[in-house]
């Protein structure tokens, strides 16, 4: 952002890096990282991964973690963390199974049912934070465990749902022209998204959008940032902070929707590690828990770095379980690193 | 306001009641012993007799509550630490001892899933998994310190990896010990009636008293937590304080899994200590210590960890299911919490404020 001669040659990489804001510089690292990482897999695995189909199945995946961090992430701009969102995610899946499938409801209402119960949790932890003034983490820790305690209330054991038009609604393929691939037989296999995936880019555009350019976006990077001094600026901290979770509130129950319509069925151990997860994405997309700094397109890469590394181990033939757990904590840990070494050099000058 | 004497010493000493930061836990407590007495008196019977080895044992739901709460306060000292010296938390604990079990069981079945004679003595296997594990905190504790990474996201680095290492360490084989003597750390001493695990988290607690009282880890550690800039201005390594935290918690970790590993002469290593970290972050947070660090008070954590084991099993009592508990904790947790909150407790004393002065309020008004 402070360069005025962005196009002169004569600036070095070095000033370019100093002169830009926390918030980019994570974000061209990330992005960096990903593509190194991504292409590096298709010229050394090759295989599945020359396919588009590779990386549209990613998204396929992970379109649900998608949504979920990007709450996330504007909450831990905002200097807040919310770890309910992956017991409202089981919540969210295992009542709309229960009313699709038991009580043989329709879809529309069955959406409504899950942003009701995002509303709720965020309607509450984010009064809770904001105007209580109770720490973000013991509010939400009670979140999660209230959230997974009532999917168990809810129902106990999981479930595949067989309602008619839910099934329908899961099962249809967006497909993308030009980008399918001939399978061994030669027969042409188009390529495909699920709707999870519109819902999730459409929400990642729309956030953007909201943390660049209006009051409201500006605001949360400012009560991260410093709160007193929000405060002196005149921004509203409390309301800031209260629609900050009432946000990740409302996107965790879309994502357990989109979540829901991705796997079919309702569990109590569904979605479970999803908040680590989402967190995990957040940090490695450059959003830092200090507050203040971060990027949903960032954390969109970052979702897409973590799922690709996984994706990296299982083709490698590392195929124990306990690979990757260790390859993502690792990667975590790098960046992590990588970052606060940055950001300490960044202040020495 | 004040006008009498007598008056003002009786409001002083239930202002100064109020303000100890010991109210809460003990309130807490004392509120879940009303309620069990009027529910059911028989919650607080303790009976004394033999179990099937005819061995000495004390039984009742008070003993299952000491018991049980052990792992959880011992976690709690060390948790406190790190909460005060870094104004953080340790999630990875759960994981941790996931770690530090699997090493135990290592070392003791030396690879065998089944070995008739332990391998290696108990005492080589335990300093192993008190090894590890401080090295393991060491390594969240560089990350905090030096790398200046929040708590929190430096240890989630463990929590993902950590069970997946602890499977690891033992080729994801689920070792069996068949040593009778191994079980008494997490069940009975042979003529003890009290249980070992109990037993174990006072000597922790005394050590940690004894620690506190005769050096200054707490007065360096409050200070480094209240202001890291200053604390170093007056002499002290603050890197160092937050380093030795999070390797005190560690050996307190490695404690922890000798006891769960105990309990069971196995490890499972997805289930073992599982959500441990969450109640441990509870109970201190419960002995009213600030979670952004500073001052703490380690009796009140520990009371904290009794509390929430105190409320775990009242809720098992009422034929909860162990699935369904966590919802009731939540509701219980966010109840104690926000009637603690200092917006709502001056609320609360602004109220009876307008109160007292009900009847000039009525005539303006």
């Amino acid at each position: 952002m402070g360069n005025k001669k962005s196009s002169s040659g004569g600036i070095s990489i070095g000033a370019r890096i100093k002169g830009m804001s926390d918030t980019n510089l994570l974000l061209v690292i990330t992005i960096i990282v990903f593509f190194v990482m991504y292409i590096g897999a298709m010229i050394f695995q090759g295989g599945s991964f020359l396919k588009p189909q590779a990386f549209l199945n990613i998204l396929n995946q992970q379109a649900a973690l998608i949504i979920v961090s990007c709450g996330l992430s504007l909450v831990m701009i905002t200097g807040g963390i919310d770890i309910s969102v992956g017991g409202v995610v089981a919540l969210v899946s295992m009542s709309c199974a229960v009313y699709l499938d038991y009580l043989g409801g329709n879809i529309v209402v069955s959406i409504l049912i899950a942003l009701a119960i995002g509303l709720a949790f965020g309607l509450v932890q984010g009064y809770l934070v904001a105007y209580l003034e109770i720490q973000p983490f013991i509010v939400t820790l009670a979140g999660m465990f209230f959230a997974r305690g009532m999917t168990t209330i809810v129902h106990t054991n999981p479930f595949n749902v067989a309602n008619e038009k839910f099934v329908k609604l899961k099962d249809t393929r967006i497909t993308i022209p030009f980008l399918g691939s001939k399978n061994v037989k030669g027969i042409y296999i188009p390529a495909y998204i699920e709707i999870g995936v519109i819902v999730a880019l459409i929400i990642v555009i729309l956030f953007f959008c909201l943390l660049r350019w209006t009051k409201l976006g500006r605001g949360f990077y400012a009560v991260g940032g410093n709160q007193y001094s929000a405060l002196m600026l005149g921004i509203n901290v409390k309301r800031t902070k209260f629609i900050s979770h009432l946000l990740s509130g409302i996107l965790a129950g879309i994502g357990g929707f989109v979540y829901f319509m991705h796997i079919g069925s309702g569990s109590p151990s569904h979605a479970t590690g999803m908040e680590m997860d989402a967190i995990a994405s957040s940090i490695i997309g450059g959003t830092m828990l200090t507050g203040g700094v971060g990027n949903i397109i960032g954390t969109f890469f970052g979702v897409l770095s973590l799922s690709t590394i996984q994706n990296i181990v299982a083709l490698a033939g590392l195929d124990e379980p306990w690979w990757i757990g260790i390859t993502r904590a690792a990667m975590l840990c790098l960046f992590l690193v990588v970052q606060s070494i940055i950001i300490a050099n960044k202040n020495k000058d | 306001m004040q006008k009498n004497t007598s008056k003002s010493s009786v409001a002083n000493v239930f202002s100064g009641i109020f303000r100890n930061q010991l109210f809460i836990p003990i309130a807490a407590l004392l509120l879940l012993a009303l309620f069990n007495f009027i529910m059911d008196p028989s919650f607080f019977a303790i009976s004394f007799g033999h179990n099937n080895a005819g061995n000495p044992v004390l039984s009742g739901r008070l003993i299952t509550i000491l018991d049980n709460g052990s792992e959880l306060a011992i976690l709690a000292i060390g948790m406190t630490l790190v909460t005060a010296a870094s104004g953080g938390q340790d999630i990875s604990v759960g994981a941790a001892i996931a770690i530090a079990g699997s090493v135990i069981l290592r070392v003791l079945c030396g690879g065998q899933v089944s070995p008739e004679h332990l391998q290696a003595p108990i005492i080589v296997g335990f300093l192993a998994a008190c090894i590890v594990a401080m090295l393991f905190g060491a390594f969240n504790g560089v990350l905090v310190a030096y790398f200046k990474i929040q708590p929190m996201v430096a240890t989630l680095i463990l929590y993902t990896a950590g069970r997946s290492i602890a499977s690891w360490i033992n080729n994801s084989q689920l070792p069996i010990v068949n040593e009778p003597k191994f079980g008494y750390f997490g069940g009975l001493i042979p003529g003890i009636p009290i249980p070992t695990p109990f037993l174990i988290a006072v000597l922790c607690m005394i050590v940690i008293a004894l620690v506190l009282k005769f050096t200054n880890l707490g007065l360096y550690t409050q200070a480094v937590g209240i202001n890291e800039s200053s604390s170093k201005l007056n002499g002290l390594n603050p890197k160092f304080i937050k380093l030795l935290s999070f390797i005190i918690l560690g050996l307190c970790v490695a404690v922890a899994a000798l006891i769960k590993v105990s309990r069971v002469s196995t490890i499972n290593y997805s289930v073992v200590a599982k959500d441990i970290e969450m109640d441990a972050i509870l109970a201190v947070a419960l002995g009213g210590n600030a979670l952004s660090g500073g001052k703490f008070s380690m009796p009140a954590s520990i009371i904290g960890a009794y509390v929430i084991q105190f409320l775990t099993t009242t809720l098992y009592k009422f034929n909860v299911r162990a699935d369904a508990l966590p919802a009731y904790k939540a509701a219980v947790i966010i109840l104690l919490v926000v009637l603690s909150a200092p917006v709502v407790r001056d609320k609360l004393s602004s109220l009876g404020k307008k109160l007292k002065s009900g009847t000039r309020v009525k005539e303006v008004g």
